[in-house]
């Protein structure tokens, strides 16, 4: 994956396949501790204690149409090409969180990328999914809220096309002023 | 505001196109979302279609997304499934693929054969 931003569509299909009614994102770049830490938390169906083990193992997969299942490892390889790490805690029938962490200026990391595209194709592609995505660099901070976009949508449906384009820049708008160096 | 002002157009127009559907079917458009699809790219093609169909103003086309399929070294796979129709299955759909499928296929109801990997 080019970008970090494409991990987190990734790894946020495996919340939708678990079920997630909501899907928290959070990023958070500390120049400070030279940290940039990436959060989705959901609220589905949990993995068990046992296969909680295995799922980092990009031979493991819980599909039975192929052999590998490679969003997870991939994920923390990013993570630890960058000087830092994947961890994963599971609570069944309550939920998941994956937490990556990376060396903002480890010369190894990956660009954040455009998380402006991977929310906005998320919120319209799942309109069953309230997403929330908080955005912080030192002070500053964004945050976005599906549930208060469709709000706003009034007898738009909530999957029309355009949705996507307005999405995508009500955040990067949001975004530019907080990731303003 | 400049996002008020842009959901205000577009409910003016999904209220004129709700009118002009009645009664019509919605024709599906599914894009692999899978590790594999999106590696290769399917959240640009993905972004492209909405785009693309925003620009024409269609509203009666719903995008969603599926996973891996099996066919990972034809991805972007794009699904077009249009009422009354066999499903149409595309790959290695680039956003500029993408843009031609919608207009060629979802506009003007001819099947792009040469991008075509499976039909049924």
């Amino acid at each position: 994956m080019r970008e970090l931003s494409l991990h987190v569509l990734d790894i946020v299909q495996n919340s939708i396949a678990a079920g997630a009614r909501t899907v928290d994102v959070t990023v958070s770049e500390d120049e400070a501790s030279d940290l940039l830490t990436i959060e989705v938390v959901d609220d589905g169906a949990g993995i068990p204690p046992d296969i909680l083990e295995s799922v980092l193992d990009p031979f493991y997969t819980s599909r039975t149409t192929r052999k590998v299942g490679l969003g997870l490892p991939l994920f923390r390889e990013a993570a630890r090409t960058a000087g830092g790490d994947l961890i994963i805690e599971s609570w069944p029938g309550r939920g998941t969180k994956v937490r990556a962490t990376f060396r903002m200026s480890h010369i190894d990391r990956a660009p954040l990328g455009d998380m402006a595209e991977t929310v906005a194709v998320l919120v319209v592609c799942n309109p069953d999914v309230r997403f929330r995505y908080r955005h912080t660099r030192g002070a500053r901070a964004f945050f976005f809220d599906s549930e208060e976009f469709k709000q706003a949508l009034g007898d738009i449906p909530p999957t029309a096309p355009a949705l996507a384009g307005v999405v995508k820049n009500l955040i990067r708008e949001g975004l530019d002023p907080v990731q303003r160096a | 505001m400049k996002t008020v002002e842009e959901l205000e157009r577009i409910r003016k127009q999904a209220q004129a196109m709700t009118r002009l559907r009645e009664g019509k079917e919605t024709t599906r458009i599914v894009v692999g979302m899978g590790t594999c699809g999106i590696a290769a790219g399917a959240r640009e093609t993905l972004s492209a279609i909405m785009d693309e169909l925003a620009k024409r103003n269609i509203q009666d086309v719903v995008v969603t997304q599926t996973g891996c399929v099996g066919l990972c070294e034809q991805e972007p796979i794009v699904d077009v499934i249009k009422p009354g129709a066999a499903k149409v299955t595309y790959g290695k759909v680039t956003k500029e693929k993408a843009r031609q499928i919608v207009a060629s296929h979802i506009v003007n109801g001819q099947v792009v054969g040469e991008w075509v990997i499976a039909s049924a």
